[in-house]
């Protein structure tokens, strides 16, 4: 078992240290050569074994999400808005640098019945993503869903069963100011009892940082997606 | 998303998102060599210093990956480069001080399976933080690992010298002696 | 150099009970303290470890002969990252809300001490049926302990388990349980009940030698 040579390149070989012969560097380079095949052959084929299962489990979750803001709606068809305002089908993979994607919601006859967007903000924890959904004919949101979030269980995930903290999103005020640059009043988040708008948010008594986030995160999504996609709403009424 | 600020992410890497006490990672250590200050501090400041190499390494590993779209391969580049850079850290010590070298022992190298080196790098690439923010967390994790080992340490020794019922003695203390410390950091959340 | 052969039966339970990584060896802390907060995240994540535990020990003891001792650590991690991307993958395609529940605490049990202490220690040394046996065993009992401590976290701390509610919706969940402070303290009361139960159990054997003395 004892190697014959004793090369000066191996690594690991201090200066006058053990006399235990140590391993040739070709050795090691030839296990670490074939371990490195034999796991990168494992996981590639891994990966694409359950490629199709978890594209498939993320679409049935994104497809879930929507249809519980927007609940006529009858099928999806994703597009992203680019930053000139140009609508697109989405493609898989990463999306264009400014892009932002939301999903068009059609009613049985085909006709458009919604948008539905996600926003996200810093929580509590990590980040809170939110599902909302949008009808173009009032210019407000009607219903949102938590898509993820890890806030304190019993405070923070109460913005998904509060009755009163869910009412203030059946119809949330987003209208587009007169130029239709933004939105004419910023969605913001009020100390629970003092909403006196249409587009505020009042908090969860306790849970203010959650229900911040959820404001804030709605916000800057709107902010960003309304202005965009309302100028060019008719090349989607009809479900293509 | 909006961009975390720098003070926002020492605040909560340091404090309410305290690598050890608050996201459970680095237990090993944490368990294992806080019977001394003089023997915590040390290893946390080597940890900090792996932690960095991790962090830095990680960036440029995500941006050549994310490159050649080979994106499987991460958790294994990340774990080498990790375990690399501690048979580093422990040349470097042995060389040192070769009584520090002995009185770490084991833990030593353990830190490549240290949860907090390589969750930092998980971390930093799950968040998508930019190269200040991704070395603010690092500094700023490692800071707080070793904070959280030198006040778990502390009150050890402290205890050594009380009565302690026979049962409680050894990891069930250390963790009860844990719990409080966490439950004192979560004062702190919120901040930021 | 391998003491007497040991029975696969014996190689299956010693993880289970009297190893037991999670009380007696206390390894692999990370993940047990974080991902204990409900009964079915504690199964889920003591099975993916028990998973990469199992495959990693199994090709390892297979290539045990020709991996050279300098390179023995590196070639392990490699290996158990290989198999922990592969889980990871695996949890994607099968439960997408287990996947967030766990999060990246998956990818993080290549960092867990517990299965390179494995493959260090038995793997490397035995064949490999009696490895993934091991391997198996110390796996179960590593799920065994996490559901132990998951379990009790999830019945303080929401009033369910497994999901099931077990008080009705009167009951005031005792949150910290699920809280990070709570890991630390169940953990350190289940250590307890056993040190107490230990510590019972020898003073009745010794009361036992003493009246065999006695007599």
């Amino acid at each position: 078992m004892s190697t014959e040579k004793l090369s000066s390149a191996s690594p690991g070989t201090e200066p006058g240290a053990e006399d235990t012969p140590t391993t040739p560097t070709f050795a090691m380079m030839r296990t670490l050569g074939i371990v490195s095949a034999i796991c990168g052959m494992i996981i590639v084929g891994s990966y694409l074994v359950t490629l199709p299962a978890a594209k498939a489990n993320r679409r049935i979750a994104t497809e879930r999400a929507v249809f519980k803001v927007l609940p006529e709606a009858k099928s999806i068809n994703e597009y992203i808005s680019l930053p000139g305002g140009v609508i697109e089908s989405a493609k898989e993979g990463d999306l264009p640098p400014g892009a932002v994607k939301f999903y068009a919601a059609y009613d049985a006859g085909g006709k458009l019945s919604g948008i539905a967007a996600e926003g996200s903000a810093k929580g509590y924890a990590e980040a809170v993503r939110i599902m909302f959904g949008y009808k173009p004919e009032c210019q407000c949101i009607v219903g949102i869903g938590v898509v993820s979030m890890r806030e304190t269980p019993g405070i923070g995930d109460k913005i998904q069963v509060d009755k009163d903290f869910l009412a203030n999103f059946e119809s949330l005020d987003v209208k587009l100011n007169k130029e239709l640059t933004a939105l004419a009043n910023k969605v913001e988040t009020v100390r629970h009892g003092t909403k006196a708008n249409p587009w505020q948010i009042d908090a969860i008594t306790g849970a203010t940082v959650t229900s911040r986030a959820v404001g804030k995160g709605i916000n800057d999504a709107a902010q960003l997606l309304m202005p965009r996609l309302l100028p060019k709403l008719e090349k989607i009424k009809e479900k293509s | 998303m909006e961009r975390e600020s720098i003070g926002q992410i020492l605040l909560v890497s340091i404090l309410s998102g305290n690598f050890v006490l608050a996201m459970f990672l680095g237990m090993c250590p944490f368990l294992g060599v806080t019977h001394r200050i003089a023997v915590a501090a040390p290893l946390g400041l080597a940890t900090t210093f792996v932690i960095v190499i991790a962090c830095v390494s990680a960036y440029a590993l995500n941006i050549v990956l994310s490159i050649l779209h080979l994106e499987f391969l991460r958790l294994i580049c990340y774990i080498v480069v990790i375990a690399a850079a501690v048979q580093l850290v422990e040349m470097f010590v042995k060389k040192q001080s070769p009584s520090l070298f002995r009185a770490l022992g084991i833990y030593l190298p353990l830190i490549t399976t240290n949860c907090a080196v390589l969750g930092v790098a998980l971390y930093q690439t799950a968040r998508e933080y930019d190269f200040i923010q991704s070395l603010t967390f690092a500094l700023g994790g490692g800071f707080g690992f070793t904070l959280a080992l030198v006040l778990l340490a502390s009150v050890r020794e402290r205890v050594q010298l009380s009565n302690v019922p026979d049962v409680l003695h050894g990891t069930a203390l250390t963790l009860m002696l844990g719990g409080i410390l966490s439950l004192a950091f979560m004062g702190f959340a919120g901040i930021g | 150099m391998n003491p007497a052969p040991v029975s696969t039966w014996t190689e299956f339970t010693e993880g289970l009970w009297e190893r037991n990584p999670v009380f007696v060896m206390v390894l692999g802390m990370c993940p047990t303290m974080a991902i204990t907060t409900s009964a079915i995240n504690s199964i889920s994540m003591g099975l993916a470890t028990t998973f990469v535990l199992t495959t990693s020990c199994l090709l390892i003891s297979m290539l045990r002969h020709m991996i050279p001792k300098d390179v023995r650590i590196a070639t392990y991690i490699v290996i158990i990252a290989t198999f922990v991307t592969v889980v990871d993958y695996a949890i994607q395609a099968i439960s997408l809300s287990m996947y967030e529940a766990l999060g990246a605490y998956i990818q993080l049990i290549v960092a867990n001490c517990l299965v390179l202490g494995r493959a260090e220690a038995h793997a490397a040394r035995n064949p490999p049926w009696a490895s993934a046996v091991n391997a198996t065993g110390i796996g179960l009992g590593f799920t065994l302990g996490l559901t132990m401590i998951g379990a009790v976290r999830e019945i303080l701390g929401s009033g369910t388990l497994l999901g099931i509610s077990l008080f009705g919706s009167h009951y005031q969940p005792w949150v910290v349980m699920i809280l990070p402070p709570g890991g630390f303290f169940v953990m350190g009361l289940w250590l307890l009940l056993f040190s107490i139960v230990r510590k019972h159990r020898k003073s009745a054997a010794d009361a036992v030698k003493e009246g065999c003395h006695g007599a």
